[in-house]
């Protein structure tokens, strides 16, 4: 277990480097745009780990709440098998809107289930808490940099900053209550953090599809979505940002774990303290 | 259920009761939305026109913040004499107190908008120029939109070691309903463009989110 860390990280590092090489020289220059258009390599893979990592920590906040019960853990395992059958058969039942692929929207829906079901396998209760705090946390730096790296592209390409475009919006709502959620996490006192913040989680999931929604009427000047919406690219830009992603996954993964490792410790380190300190309390009375 | 309409009801008489013989939130509140409405009336000094784009805004900022001084007063009610820790071991269920807290909240901002609105509309000139009965269903939902997560949040901010935190939870949470009443209100008063997908959108996250806190209030009551 020891050696595995090194490893990745060698790995990780090789394959950032490569997609950074990928982004910068072999992609193609984009015809309007020009090389301003090469910061998509980030931007983009940097949002789809963001919204993987929040969708993570709802996931394990659920979880967590549900676990307290075994009545409610075997409802919200049935209610999870029950979404990702009706997703799969919806897709291919419901006309979508134009665009939408009908195999993408099955494949989200499995996707869902397998990785709640993949979390409730792998991690204890306690785990369950350490992934959706490690998650929150590498999310928001991952959102941090969509919300960055958003700006910088659209100055010279729309010749504004900033926008109250639906997708503008949401990614700042969100990055604002994962923010409100780490604030939670770090004013509340140890023994009832857990379940308030995953109460928060459940809030914040539930306000992501009304923000999306509230916004949604307004005309939107965000480039469609390239993979799965109505927008084409270039099969060589699509390699690129492809292993960009992989390297931005990998990379969040690798810091996802070892935060979760030093959390650990972390916990282990302040219960042997209060242990110590119990049995002081003892031998002095 | 009967035993939980009893409950809520007994609580939400004694909350007022209590407001009634104190005013402490009311006050508190009144005074906080007047200061807001001079000083915005004195610094902007709007024509009829203007004052109709910026009303929607304004109006809402000032009850959202009133709404958080009698929020914050809540649950800080039930601390002393460790009444919330009476209620916690007795069989009651959690959510007769959570809806009799929201309903009070309710009640009592309900109250501040209606002693408000006359003073709004004479200090910004204020004539709506679509349909004005609209303005009523707007206003129900849109303060039932703030007092149910308030409440809920000034709960989980009771366990935290600062109170302030419940606004900075509050606000993030509130956007698409803040935008649906600041948007149905302009729209309202303009009456250009119909506030019918806002207040649909508002009845939405008014639902959605009486679910969910009626669903995890006990989780967040008996948190230890």
């Amino acid at each position: 277990m020891k050696r595995v860390f090194p490893i990745l990280a060698i790995l990780t590092a090789l394959l950032l480097s490569y997609g950074l090489y990928l982004a910068l020289v072999v992609a193609p220059t984009e015809q309007t745009m020009g090389d301003v258009q090469r910061i998509f390599y980030y931007h983009v893979p940097s949002a789809w780990t963001a919204f993987l990592l929040f969708s993570l920590n709802f996931l394990a906040s659920i979880q967590y709440l549900v676990r307290r019960n075994p009545f409610s853990d075997r409802l919200a395992s049935v209610v999870v098998i029950a979404i990702a059958v009706l997703t799969c058969i919806g897709a291919y039942v419901v006309t979508l809107p134009e665009g939408v692929e009908k195999s993408a929207v099955a494949t989200t829906g499995i996707g869902i289930a397998l990785l709640y079901f993949g979390i409730r396998k792998f991690f204890s209760e306690q785990g369950t808490d350490i992934l959706a705090l490690v998650t929150a946390e590498v999310g928001v730096v991952f959102c941090t940099v969509v919300l960055v790296t958003g700006p910088l592209w659209a100055r010279p390409v729309w010749g504004i900053w900033w926008t109250w475009d639906i997708r503008l919006t949401s990614t700042l709502v969100l990055w604002l209550i994962y923010l409100s959620y780490l604030m939670l996490r770090r004013f509340s006192d140890s023994g009832q953090t857990p379940v308030l913040a995953a109460a928060l989680a459940v809030f914040g999931a539930l306000d992501v599809p009304l923000v999306y929604f509230s916004i949604w009427i307004f005309r939107t000047q965000h480039p469609q979505p390239v993979i799965g919406g109505g927008g084409s690219i270039d099969p060589r830009m699509l390699h690129v940002l492809l292993i960009n992603w992989l390297a931005f996954l990998s990379f969040a993964g690798l810091v996802c774990w070892s935060r979760y490792r030093l959390e650990v410790l972390q916990r282990e380190v302040e219960e042997a303290q209060a242990l110590d300190s119990l049995a002081d309390a003892r031998g002095t009375r | 259920m009967s035993l939980l309409s009893s409950i809520t009801l007994v609580t939400v008489q004694k909350d007022i009761r209590l407001e009634w013989r104190s005013k402490d939130v009311l006050n508190a509140m009144l005074f906080f939305a007047l200061l807001v409405v001079v000083v915005f009336s004195f610094s902007f000094d709007p024509d009829a026109e203007e004052s109709r784009q910026i009303a929607g805004g304004l109006v809402w900022v000032a009850f959202l913040f009133a709404a958080v001084v009698a929020l914050n007063q809540t649950w800080a009610r039930e601390l002393r004499n460790q009444v919330l820790d009476a209620y916690r071991i007795s069989p009651a269920p959690a959510n007769a107190l959570f809806l009799a807290k929201a309903v009070g909240n309710f009640l009592f901002v309900s109250v501040l908008e209606a002693l408000m609105t006359p003073l709004f509309i004479v200090f910004y000139k204020l004539r709506a120029l679509g349909p004005g009965w609209q303005l009523i269903p707007i206003a129900l939902l849109g303060t039932w939109a703030l007092v149910v997560n308030g409440t809920f949040f000034a709960a989980m901010s009771l366990r935290t070691r600062s109170r302030e935190i419940m606004l900075l939870l509050l606000f993030p949470i509130s956007i698409p309903a803040l935008l649906a009443m600041v948007n149905a209100t302009t729209a309202v008063l303009v009456g250009e463009a119909s506030a019918k997908f806002w207040i649909v959108l508002l009845g939405t996250y008014d639902v959605v989110f009486t679910i969910a806190c009626l669903f995890l209030f006990e989780t967040v009551l008996h948190a230890e």
